[in-house]
């Protein structure tokens, strides 16, 4: 069995199997056991390159999404065995939900892995619904009214948001039957790429216009992300920490991915400034709503829009150095932002509210936790000398370096964020606590928020060599 | 050739002319009856073109369209409306009159965009692509102006019909059928989503009761 299947053929068969077990504590395990098959099965992808077929494929672009998805998938699951258990014991809810959630946990995870494997334009298509399917479900799961109105939200806006992409995809196709003729080639990503130069250009832009409404809805680009802080507030933390650190980046990627379409035929619509206009509008709007935000997780699902504005906008920007600064920015935000709802989800069960204003001194009641929720935001804030810094600064500097005017809004954007991040910061961990230090925790839970700050500081002050010269091959492929 | 022409044509507008049926009805049950006739016409188009462009891998896209779009969902919307106790009037964000002037600004809209940017292609696929657009716009516009859910469903249902009635018409494309599939577990979901959670009317920040009891500043 090659690594591809095994990596596609883990979770669905661990969603199949999942559905039929009735005991929570067995199909949590369960899950983790299939999330670690599948990271052990990516990591063999850099060892063994598979040769494309017109069905999957396996580049270095995707392989390093594969590689992150896998593994914020397993630490997601680790993380959910203690969170399960205690929202199992104080009875929000039943065996019955918890069947439905782990398998519906590996149904996800076998839609984002399909999704960046799949060489087909159609195929990614259908993997990206189903993604949004399995989610949907997950949201409204603890069956209340406002999980309920988010969930219907949520499925109705990226319903239509991946009904425009498919539109999108189809006038693709159009575009691409003179040159490639009829078949499974022209729906092909590789094929469509070496072919992209004798596309018809106006068609594509228009193709290019429906893409990123449809694609971007689901990244949670400003205006259409009005579903995003509802789906992660709504739905059990462990869902807003895959939907944070693995939806919003694929769908990012396939939008990607239809960019490198549109530049490699050149005389299409220049996707980067409609990149750069939506990136800017999100990291903006965004950075000026977490002030008034009272739940604390909206609060950060308001931090992800604005991240995902910034990595839109790095690679509007292009160039080797600000793909470079995105790619490196969505793998950091991915981890530190799984990170942070990791810890929000202990932080909220133990205060028993999501409330920001109910939530003070945690470093004095929980050290450990406390602490290490400090370093996670303000590494999403953007303090030096962590790995979002980094990111940033590169964002920053190739921005001024080569569109100075373009700079200034970024930086309006990027400190009104990291302003309101700071100051909700100081009230949640500092100050006279409000949670009583008897509440306690699974001692396990915290391992992986650990992994994950761990990461993204060791990020920040180095890189590792292979890892810094892959990020430039990539940097350069995306043009 | 010509007569191939024609009679797509034809079905193309038909399901556009349904599309604006759709925007006038001011209940709920003729609203569905008018999408199942929208259905069946574009159960209609994929079939003439499976059979002009010899593919009869669309016969399937048209059976998809003919049995779950055409029979079984108007049926299951019917069901829900008795059942739920919905109210059988239209609500509308948007007067009629308005609502179909827009309409007819999309078309128009829709065939500025894709004629031009088409020129290379065959003359069936671009005007189907137009009417196909149309459709979709007008699905997307009836989604916006509507408050109740099942009408709002509708609406999305009538922009997918634009979505297949532009894949069917583009020769060769690969996945229709799995495309439609996709589609039609999508729709089943939101249904079955519709009964589970009696949902009754759209959550809209537009109605005033619901701005006070949840949302504001959270």
């Amino acid at each position: 069995m090659t690594p591809v299947g095994l990596i596609l053929g883990t979770p669905l068969l661990a969603a199949l199997v999942l559905a039929w077990i009735t005991d929570y504590r067995l199909s949590s395990a369960l899950n983790l056991l299939a999330s670690l098959i599948t990271f052990g099965a990516s990591l063999f992808l850099f060892g063994v390159r598979i040769p494309d077929s017109l069905w999957l494929f396996v580049d270095d672009f995707n392989i390093y999404l594969v590689v992150l998805t896998a593994f914020v998938g397993l630490t997601t699951s680790l993380f959910s065995v203690g969170y399960i258990a205690r929202e199992k014991a104080e009875g929000h809810l039943t065996a019955r939900h918890l069947r439905f959630y782990h398998a519906m946990y590996q149904g996800f995870l076998f839609t984002m892995l399909l999704a960046l494997l799949a060489n087909n334009l159609g195929v990614m298509w259908v993997a990206i619904e189903g993604a949004t399917l399995t989610t949907v479900l997950m949201v409204s799961l603890y069956r209340t009214r406002e999980s309920i109105e988010a969930a219907w939200k949520y499925f109705i806006l990226c319903s239509v948001g991946i009904a425009l992409a498919l539109f999108g995809i189809i006038l693709i196709y159009l575009a691409a039957q003179p040159a490639m003729g009829p078949g499974p080639e022209a729906m092909a990503w590789t094929e469509v790429l070496r072919a992209a130069g004798r596309f018809e250009p106006a068609l594509m832009s228009l193709a290019f216009v429906f893409l990123l409404v449809g694609y971007g809805t689901k990244a949670g680009l400003a205006p259409l992300h009005a579903w995003l802080p509802d789906a992660h507030a709504e739905g059990p933390t462990p869902i807003s920490a895959v939907l944070s650190g693995l939806l919003l980046n694929v769908a990012l990627y396939a939008l990607l991915r239809f960019k490198m379409i549109l530049t490699a035929n050149g005389a299409a619509l220049d996707p980067g400034p409609l990149l750069i206009g939506m990136g800017l509008t999100s990291l903006l709007l965004a950075g000026f709503m977490l002030y008034r935000r009272n739940d604390i997780k909206r609060l950060f699902a308001y931090s992800s829009i604005e991240h995902m504005g910034i990595i839109t906008f790095a690679f509007g920007m292009g160039g080797a150095v600000a793909n470079f600064a995105g790619l490196l920015h969505m793998t950091m935000h991915s981890l530190a932002k799984s990170a942070i709802f990791f810890a929000v989800g202990i932080i909220s069960q133990i205060a028993g509210t999501k409330k920001i204003a109910d939530i003070r001194g945690l470093t004095v009641s929980h050290p450990l936790l406390g602490w290490s929720f400090l370093v996670a935001v303000a590494a999403i804030a953007g303090l030096p000398p962590l790995g979002i810094f980094m990111s940033e600064f590169l964002v920053v500097s190739s921005t001024f370096a080569r569109q100075p005017w373009l700079a200034v809004p970024l930086l309006i954007g990027l400190l009104v964020a990291f302003g309101a991040l700071i100051l909700k910061l100081t009230g949640l961990a500092f100050g006279p606590p409000s949670i009583g230090a008897s509440q306690r925790y699974h001692p396990l839970a915290l391992a992986p928020l650990f992994g994950h700050v761990a990461l993204v500081a060791v990020a920040g002050i180095w890189l590792p060599e292979p890892l810094l010269r892959w990020f430039q091959i990539v940097a350069r492929l995306l043009g | 050739m010509n007569f191939h022409y024609s009679a797509a044509h034809l079905i193309g507008a038909l399901v556009l002319l349904l599309g604006f049926q759709l925007l006038y009805q001011r209940r709920i049950a003729a609203v569905i009856r008018s999408f199942a006739v929208q259905a069946a016409a574009l159960a209609l188009a994929a079939a003439w073109q499976a059979y002009i462009q010899d593919s009869p891998h669309l016969y399937i896209t048209a059976a998809i369209a003919l049995v779950f779009k055409a029979m079984i969902v108007p049926f299951a919307l019917n069901w829900l409306v008795v059942r739920l106790g919905i109210h059988k009037t239209v609500e509308t964000a948007l007067g009629i009159g308005p609502t179909m002037m827009i309409g007819v600004a999309l078309v128009a809209l829709s065939i500025v965009l894709v004629l031009p940017v088409t020129q290379n292609a065959s003359a069936l696929t671009r005007e189907n692509l137009a009417l196909a657009m149309s459709v979709v716009l007008l699905g997307l516009l009836m989604m916006i102006t509507r408050r109740n859910a099942v009408s709002q469903v509708v609406g999305f249902m009538a922009l997918e019909n634009g979505l297949i009635l532009a894949a069917v018409g583009v020769k060769g494309m690969p996945l229709v059928v799995e495309m439609s599939i996709a589609f039609s577990v999508l729709v089943a979901m939101i249904l079955f989503g519709i009964f589970f959670y009696r949902i009754r009317e759209r959550f809209d920040s537009l109605d005033l009761h619901y701005l006070e009891s949840f949302r504001g500043e959270r």
